[in-house]
């Protein structure tokens, strides 16, 4: 067997900025990325704002920023795309909430590589403002969306945002591959290496298995991406030829490049792109996973295959990126083999979808927050879900690829889903991250709001996919038939604009009840797993020098014969009976 | 809140059937010979996977439903057989799906067209379509768009004064074609890519600068039909638009005709 790493906790700092600011705990800095997403995500759902409404008032003059043209809304397409995935989806399910609790739950208290844990996050950080500084550059932001392709990205004569807002684009992401590379290390470290005593592979809560495949799949798609991100920055600043082909006259003006391939770069970013996608949505899978089991007051139901389908998500989702580029020009054969994989994938992800039911069933629920939400994520996963196999096809996708319909897709099973499992992780751990309880009662006002909006924006999104409305349309004038459209997006703006109020609440819930919350204590959703066996909020020292022995799984609860209804996973062994 | 949870996953189950029964916005009529099929191709995948879409919400419902009464959660660790049971018939479903659909792609990427296909060259730039024929000779002249590209002085393209095969290329910035023909579309593009969509003719291809792709469409109906870029292309994305225009055989032979000879007055 390998040797297990000694878990000690950094005795903490006395100097106050040593303890908050610049610390190696690993718990400080899963708050700290938490508070980056926050920010990440306000700042998104501001231009996500700002373009729902320039939109259906195209002339409309905005309190504080006046009028936005038709440059700036593509502008603030790839700020909000790339804020959305890489900074909050990528972010906080893994990093913010997997830094803090992975070695919690697996009885660990610190991170394998403390010192390089803080390194990640302040990568991370630098990364973000990179990408803001965008903003404020001559051209302003990139025009290119968060896919970036090529020759679009490495001309700069292409449009404004395509100088130096680029760059800082291009830079800006190279710093969070490094960031993601760094804190995947140490979570596939910490998981080899710092499971305490009889926590088995088979014993590890679900969230922990997701990190871990999790961290693999950021290991491999972010080194990947790093290299296509050096190649175009190589193009743009250094004459080399890799994406861009010769003969080109791009605003009048010849292009001196000859030799490179566009659809290279797609190649490349797509095999980071798909992979990434399930970055996003594989920690919130298990974290969803763990929340339904706790209040069903039941084990998940059929636990190996869970872990078995994750691994398999995580395997197949290297191999389909290219039911992104049936329509690109590649090689119509190509389609039958990635539409054949991505079926395959399909699979592992039903399985799931049938396993949470399966959780569900049979249970006595407790209708808490998280409870709530995860409920949710259930019900928007197999929404967005279901309309994969429509996309799998290439035939189906010639027609809807790039239009409102894949918006719609995505949003329900990637952005929505998502956000609705960071909010269950958000409501379910505040008390061991911050002490006190969140409100229910505004906890639940703010999920039938964003229930309601989910749906109200993003299931009328089909229709207007459905209709021929391409994507990333600045306004709807150009195109006749486009055009016509305008009454329903006029809706789906009005949707937007209420559920982005109605998250008001969460802010006000959050920091009123980090200050005035009821006091938590230790285990107050009654949960087996490790964490909870700590006080509220977790002290400095973790389990300070106690190693936790395992002697179960992790979703033992309503075990027949047992007084409580749970039993924890580091409860001496005779008590079970 | 049981209850209430139960009332919005029926309203979500049924509103959005409904939604997608009502459609006020949807497909435009189908006007090429493969639209039939890839509607078809479309219709079963709503009514498969639209039904297991309100089957899911309503069983999620329904269990939400059924706890009410209950005193304490059963302790149900899995059931193999039944696991395995579903995986199988999922996986039958989806596959079942994707061998129909990859049927109707190789229709759609028929290769083995006649070759009297209509040739038509397609090229985008930033922000226009320019469209162009043979001429007489059925053969394109060539292009060297770095060293010839005039767009204001009606050569756009880059066409080589000095290839004769270039005399009688008809240039237009709307597509037209003759109904009923199998039209062979060689697309390029100048600058960045772009994406020739024609909703009506269900038909979509990526027009990418270094590359040439050829694509195969057969219109069926005559009228008026747009084209829409489909790929971001900088900021007149939005208004990259083009007119398709399907005329009777004998009336596009005319038009051709008249194009050809204008184009040969011009360039004598
Ligand atoms: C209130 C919530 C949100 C609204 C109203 C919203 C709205 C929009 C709109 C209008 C677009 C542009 C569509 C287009 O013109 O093609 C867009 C694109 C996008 N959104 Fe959101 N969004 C929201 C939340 C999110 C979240 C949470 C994510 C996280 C994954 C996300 C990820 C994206 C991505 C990746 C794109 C594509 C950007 C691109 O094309 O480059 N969105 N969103
Ligand atoms: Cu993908
Ligand atoms: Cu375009």
């Amino acid at each position: 067997m390998l040797k297990r790493f000694p878990s000690a906790a950094t005795t903490p700092s006395k100097l106050l900025l040593r303890r908050y600011i610049f610390t190696s705990d690993h718990k400080m800095i899963g708050i700290q990325y938490f508070f980056l997403s926050l920010a990440a995500v306000l700042v998104g759902t501001w231009l996500s704002l700002l373009m729902r409404i320039h939109l259906v008032w195209p002339h409309g003059r905005i309190p504080l920023v006046g009028e936005i043209k038709p440059e700036n809304y593509l502008g603030l397409l790839t700020m909000h795309g790339t804020l959305m995935v890489f900074f909050v989806l990528s972010t906080v399910p893994q990093n913010g909430f997997g830094t803090y609790f992975l070695p919690l739950q697996l009885g660990a208290s610190e991170m394998a590589f403390p010192r390089l844990n803080m390194a990640g996050f302040w990568t991370a950080l630098a990364s973000f403002f990179v990408l803001l500084a965008a903003f404020f550059v001559p051209g302003g932001a990139s025009i290119a969306g968060w896919t970036q392709y090529a020759p679009l990205s490495a001309i700069r004569a292409a449009g404004p945002g395509q100088g130096i807002g680029t760059d800082l684009w291009l830079v800006s992401i190279g710093l969070f591959c490094l960031s993601s590379v760094m804190s995947a290390i140490n979570f596939v470290t910490t998981t080899v290496k710092q499971r305490t005593p009889g926590m088995r592979w088979m014993r590890m809560p679900l969230p922990c298995w997701s990190w871990f495949v999790t961290a693999i799949l950021s290991l491999l798609a972010f080194s990947v991406l790093l290299a296509a991100l050096i190649l175009l920055l190589l193009d743009r600043n250094a004459g080399t030829n890799f994406f861009v082909p010769a003969g080109l006259i791009v605003s009048g003006q010849a292009v001196n490049h000859s030799g490179g391939s566009p659809l290279l770069w797609q190649h490349l970013f797509w095999f980071f792109g798909h992979p990434e996608v399930y970055i996003a949505i594989l920690p919130a899978m298990g974290i969803t996973s763990h929340l339904l089991s706790v209040f069903s007051r039941k084990p998940v139901f059929g636990y190996r295959a869970m872990v078995g389908a994750t691994i398999a998500i995580g395997a197949l989702g290297f191999m389909v990126w290219g039911h992104h580029m049936f329509v690109s020009g590649m090689n119509p054969y190509e389609g039958f083999a990635f539409s054949t994989l991505t079926t395959a994938i399909a699979v592992p992800s039903a399985i799931k979808v049938f396993n949470w039911l399966g959780t569900i069933y049979g249970g006595k629920l407790q209708f808490s927050t998280p409870m709530l939400f995860s409920i949710g994520f259930v019900s928007l996963f197999i929404a967005g879900g279901l309309t994969g196999p429509f996309l799998a096809q290439p035939s189906l996708d010639m027609y809807l690829h790039d239009t409102y319909f894949v918006v719609a897709h995505f949003h329900l099973i990637m952005a929505m889903a998502g956000i609705f499992a960071v909010f269950s992780a958000t409501y379910f751990w505040f008390p061991k991250m911050f002490g006190r309880m969140m409100s229910e009662r505004l906890g639940a006002i703010h999920f039938w709001f964003t229930l309601a909006g989910a749906y109200a924006i993003f299931m009328p999104m089909h229709l207007l996919g459905v209709a021929g409305h391409p994507r990333r349309y600045s306004e709807l004038t150009g195109v006749q038939y486009v055009a016509a459209m305008a009454p329903l997006q006029k809706f789906i703006t009005f949707a937007a604009v209420i559920t982005i109020c109605g998250q008001l609440v969460f802010l006000f819930n959050l920091f009123w009840s980090m200050f005035r919350g009821r006091r938590a204590e230790a285990n107050p959703w009654v949960c087996t797993t490790l964490e909870w066996t700590l006080p509220s909020p977790t002290p400095a020292a973790g389990f300070a020098g106690r190693v936790p022995v395992v002697n179960r799984g992790p979703y033992e609860y309503s075990v027949p014969g047992s007084t409580a209804d749970f039993v924890a996973q580091d409860a001496p062994a005779t008590q079970e009976g | 809140m049981r209850l209430a949870l139960v009332i919005a996953l029926l309203l979500i189950a049924v509103g959005s059937l409904w939604l997608f029964i009502v459609h006020p916005w949807w497909f435009p009529a189908a006007a090429s010979r493969n639209a039939g099929a890839l509607d078809h191709e479309f219709r079963i995948a709503f009514w498969v996977f639209g039904g297991l879409f309100v089957a899911a919400q309503i069983a999620l419902a329904a269990f939400l439903l059924s706890s009410r009464q209950r005193k304490k959660s059963d302790y149900i660790l899995g059931n193999w057989k039944l696991e395995i049971a579903w995986t199988l018939a999922i996986a039958a479903l989806f596959f079942w799906f994707n061998v129909s659909g990859e049927k109707v792609w190789s229709r759609v990427m028929d290769h083995h067209r006649a070759n009297d296909a209509l040739q038509v060259e397609v090229t985008g730039a930033q922000f226009q379509w320019y469209f162009r024929y043979p001429g007489h000779d059925g053969v394109f002249g060539r292009l060297d768009a770095q060293k010839f590209a005039r767009p204001d002085e009606g050569n756009p393209l880059g066409l080589d004064p000095a290839d004769l095969a270039g005399r009688d290329d008809v240039l237009s910035s709307s597509l037209v074609l003759p109904a009923g023909r199998d039209v062979e579309l060689t697309l390029r593009a100048q600058d960045v890519i772009h994406s020739v969509f024609i909703p009506a003719m269900r038909f979509k291809q990526d027009a990418v600068p270094g590359m040439t792709i050829r694509a195969h469409l057969q219109p069926t109906q005559a009228g008026n039909y747009e084209i829409a870029c489909a790929e971001l292309c900088g900021l007149g994305h939005y208004r990259m638009r083009a007119q398709v225009r399907v005329v009777s055989p004998e009336e596009f032979a005319s038009w051709l005709a008249t194009q050809e000879l204008r184009a040969q007055e011009k360039t004598d």
